[in-house]
C-alpha cells in the first residue's frame, strides 16, 4: 500500500541544508496498523507529511496505491489526499464555526457529493464513533475525545485507502486515549491500513508494527511477534 | 462555484466580524454613491441647461445692419433689406437648410385694444416653421398655419400675459377680435413658450401673427427682417450659417470682406461647447468616483488578506482533506465579491434614492433641473463593482490557494 524507496528529504536553512531524511526504505502493507516512534527532530512528522501529500520529497520514490507520487499538481495531490488518505490530528484540526456533522461530511463536499446525500453519510460515521447525539454541536462544546472521534469519523467517510494520525492520542487523558485506541483499532479490522506517529510507548505496543525512526533513518522495524506467529 | 456552503461561509466570516467588514464595505458604498450622486447632478445641471435653450439646438439666426464697406459703386451704411426672393434664392440654392422661417417685427410705439382695454406687446409676423426653430405650447387654438400665410389672414396668436391684459377672466379669446395699430386680428390661440422663465416670461407678452398678414397691413410688402433656420438631420449648423450668409451677400451686393453688414448667431456652437462643459464635469465624477471605488477595493482587498491570514489553519485542513486550489481561491474570490457588490449595490440604492427624493422636491433653478440615475450610469456601476470585487479578492484569493498545508497545521 505504501512504498517508499530510499526517500531523502532536504530543508534549507539560511544557506545551508538540512538534510532530514537520510534514505527511508518502508514498506507497509494493506490493512496493517503502524506506529511511527521517534525523538522530536527524527523526522517523523516530515515522514507523515511525505506519506500525506502534504510535502514533496527531493530524493527517492514514494508509491501509494501503486500509484507514484511525485511532483504531482496542487489539483492532483488534492484529488490524492481526497481519495486515498484521512487525516487525524493532534489537535483535532475540527473547524471551529461547523457542526460536528457538517465537519465529517466536509471531505464528501470537496467529492462534491450532494448536500443531502453527505448528511447522511456524516450522520452514519458520527453514529459509528458513538457520537450521533452530537451532531449539531460545534466544536467548542465537544471535549478533546469527543472532538478527536468526530475528527476520526470525518477521516473515514471518503472511505480512504489509509489513514495517517499525527499523535492523535497527544492531547488526550488516559480513559479518552485508550477510546480513541479502540477506535483506531476497530478501524483496522475493517481492512484500512493506519498509520500513527506517537511517542507513547502505550499507543506503539497496540499496534502490530512499531518503526522507530533516528536523525532521518530508521533505527529500528519490528513486527510483533504473536501477529507474526497467528499469521504464520 | 455558487452553492449553498459557500454562502453559508462567506455568512459565518461576516457575522464574526461585523464591525470590521462593516468598515470596509463602507468605503465602496460610499464610493458608488458618490458615483451616483456626482453623475446624477451633472446630469440635472445638464438637464436645467438644456431645458433653458429655448430654441432648437441647431438653429442659426440672420440679421442685417448696414454696409461697413463701398462695393460695386455703392456707398458704404446703406441698409440692407432682406425680401421674399431670398426666401425662395435660399431654398432654391442651399439643399441643406432644413427649416427656412423669416420674420417681421412691428417696430414704433402702438398699442393693441380690446374693446375698452389696451396696452403695448411685442408683436411679430411669423411662418408656421417658427416652432421648429423656437419651440412653444399651443395651449388652446391652434398656430399660424400655410393657408394662413397664402391668403394673408390677420390672424394672431397671443401670449397668456396678453389674454390676462386684453380679456375679463373667464372670457375666452378664442374667436374674438383685438386691434394691433388700429387694425382688427382674429385670435386663433393662445401660446406658451419653453425655456428658462425669463424667456416664458417673454413670450407671454408678445402676439404672433401671420407673416404675410403683417407684411401688407403694416406696409412691409415683400421686407422681411429676420431669418431663423435650421439644417437637415446631420448637417452642422455652421455650414448653413456660412452658405447662406454667403448668398445674402451676393444678392445684396454686399462686399465679401464685410463681416458688419449680416449678423448671425449660431445656437449650435453655444450648444457644442456646453456640451463639452458637461463632458468635463461628467468626467471628472467619474474620476473622482472611480478613486474612492478603489481606494474601497483596496480596503476589502486589506481586509481579505487579514482574512485569509487567520483562516491559514482552516485553509490547511481544508488542503488535507482535499480542497483544490480553485476551490479556495473560489472561497475568498466570491466573499470578496459579495462584500463589494452588496455595499455597493446599497450606495446605489442610497444614490438614487437621494437623486429620486430631491427629484420629489421639485427643486428647480435656472440651471438644475430633474437629476437623474439613467441605465447606463447603473450598468457601468454595477460592472465597475463586479471588477472591482474580482481584482479585491484576487491577490488575498491567490495567496491563500498558495497556502502551505504543512505549515499552517503546524501553527499551534
Amino acid at each position: 500500500m505504501i512504498t517508499l524507496k530510499q526517500v531523502h528529504k532536504y530543508y534549507s536553512v539560511g544557506k545551508n541544508k538540512l538534510h532530514v531524511l537520510k534514505g527511508l526504505d518502508v514498506d507497509i502493507q494493506e490493512g496493517e496498523l503502524v506506529s511511527i516512534m521517534g525523538s522530536s527532530g527524527s523526522g517523523k512528522s516530515t515522514m507523515l507529511n511525505i506519506l500525506g501529500i502534504l510535502d514533496d520529497y527531493d530524493e527517492g520514490e514514494y508509491h501509494l496505491n501503486n500509484t507514484l507520487i511525485q511532483n504531482l499538481s496542487a489539483k492532483k495531490a488534492a484529488y490524492y489526499r481526497n481519495r486515498f488518505l484521512g487525516f487525524v490530528f493532534q489537535s483535532f484540526n475540527l473547524l471551529s464555526f461547523k457542526t460536528a456533522q457538517e465537519n465529517v461530511a466536509l471531505p464528501l463536499y470537496y467529492q462534491k457529493v450532494g448536500r443531502r446525500k453527505r448528511n447522511k453519510l456524516a450522520m452514519e460515521y458520527l453514529e459509528m464513533v458513538g457520537l450521533s447525539d452530537r451532531a449539531d454541536h460545534t466544536p467548542s462544546e465537544l471535549s478533546g475525545g469527543q472532538k478527536q472521534r468526530v475528527a476520526l469519523a470525518r477521516a473515514l467517510i471518503s472511505q480512504p485507502k489509509v489513514i495517517l494520525a499525527d499523535e492523535p492520542t497527544g492531547a488526550l487523558d488516559t480513559q479518552t486515549t485508550q477510546e480513541v485506541m479502540d477506535i483506531f483499532k476497530e478501524v483496522h479490522r475493517k481492512g484500512i491500513t493506519v498509520v500513527i506517529v506517537t511517542h507513547e510507548n502505550e499507543i506503539a505496543e497496540q499496534t502490530d508494527r512499531v518503526i522507530r525512526l533516528r536523525d532521518g533513518i530508521i533505527e529500528s522495524d519490528k513486527v510483533k511477534q504473536e501477529e507474526l506467529t497467528v499469521k504464520e | 462555484m455558487f452553492d449553498l456552503d459557500k454562502w453559508n461561509e462567506i455568512y459565518a466570516t461576516v457575522k464574526k466580524h461585523k464591525l470590521r467588514t462593516f468598515l470596509t464595505a463602507f468605503g465602496v458604498f460610499w464610493g458608488i454613491f458618490m458615483l451616483i450622486v456626482l453623475l446624477g447632478a451633472g446630469r440635472g445641471f445638464q438637464n436645467g441647461v438644456e431645458e433653458s435653450f429655448d430654441v432648437a439646438k441647431n438653429a442659426v439666426f440672420v440679421w442685417s445692419r448696414r454696409t461697413s464697406e463701398p462695393y460695386k459703386g455703392l456707398k458704404v451704411g446703406r441698409r440692407v433689406q432682406f425680401t421674399n426672393d431670398d426666401v425662395k434664392a435660399i431654398r432654391n440654392e442651399i439643399p441643406e437648410v432644413d427649416v427656412i422661417a423669416p420674420r417681421n417685427g412691428l417696430g414704433g410705439g402702438f398699442s393693441v385694444n380690446y374693446k375698452t382695454k389696451s396696452s403695448s406687446f411685442e408683436v411679430n409676423g411669423e411662418y408656421p416653421d417658427f416652432l421648429k426653430v423656437r419651440p412653444a405650447e399651443v395651449i388652446a387654438g391652434r398656430f399660424i398655419n400655410m393657408l394662413d400665410i397664402e391668403q394673408k389672414r390677420k390672424v394672431a396668436v397671443i401670449g397668456e400675459r396678453v389674454q390676462e391684459v386684453l380679456f375679463e377672466e373667464g372670457e375666452k379669446p378664442i374667436g374674438k377680435y383685438i386691434r394691433i395699430r388700429g387694425i382688427s386680428f382674429k385670435v386663433v390661440g393662445i401660446s406658451r413658450g419653453k425655456g428658462d422663465s425669463e424667456d416664458i416670461k417673454e413670450a407671454a407678452e408678445t402676439i404672433i401673427i401671420c407673416n404675410t398678414a403683417l407684411q401688407q397691413a403694416f406696409n412691409q410688402v415683400n421686407k422681411v427682417g429676420f431669418f431663423a433656420f435650421t439644417p437637415k438631420e446631420g448637417i452642422p449648423a455652421v455650414v448653413i450659417e456660412d452658405k447662406i450668409k454667403a448668398l445674402l451677400a451676393k444678392r445684396h451686393s454686399i462686399a465679401p470682406t464685410d463681416k458688419k453688414a449680416l449678423g448671425s448667431a449660431n445656437v449650435e456652437k453655444e450648444y457644442a461647447r456646453v456640451q463639452g462643459l458637461f463632458f468635463i464635469i461628467g468626467a471628472f465624477s467619474w474620476f473622482v468616483s472611480i478613486g474612492t471605488i478603489i481606494a474601497g477595493a483596496v480596503g476589502v482587498s486589506n481586509i481579505m488578506l487579514v482574512i485569509v491570514r487567520e483562516r491559514t489553519k482552516e485553509i490547511g485542513i481544508r488542503k488535507a482533506l482535499g480542497a483544490t486550489p480553485w476551490s479556495i481561491i473560489s472561497l475568498i474570490l466570491q466573499e470578496s465579491i459579495v462584500i463589494t457588490a452588496l455595499s455597493g449595490y446599497f450606495g446605489l440604492l442610497a444614490g438614487t434614492a437621494l437623486m429620486e427624493f430631491i427629484n420629489s422636491m421639485g427643486v428647480k433653478g435656472n440651471f438644475f433641473a430633474n437629476p437623474e440615475v439613467d441605465m447606463t450610469i447603473a450598468v457601468s456601476a454595477l460592472a465597475t463593482l463586479i471588477v472591482t470585487g474580482t481584482f479585491a479578492g484576487f491577490i488575498p484569493a491567490r495567496k491563500a490557494a498558495r497556502v502551505n498545508p504543512v505549515e499552517a497545521l503546524s501553527d499551534e
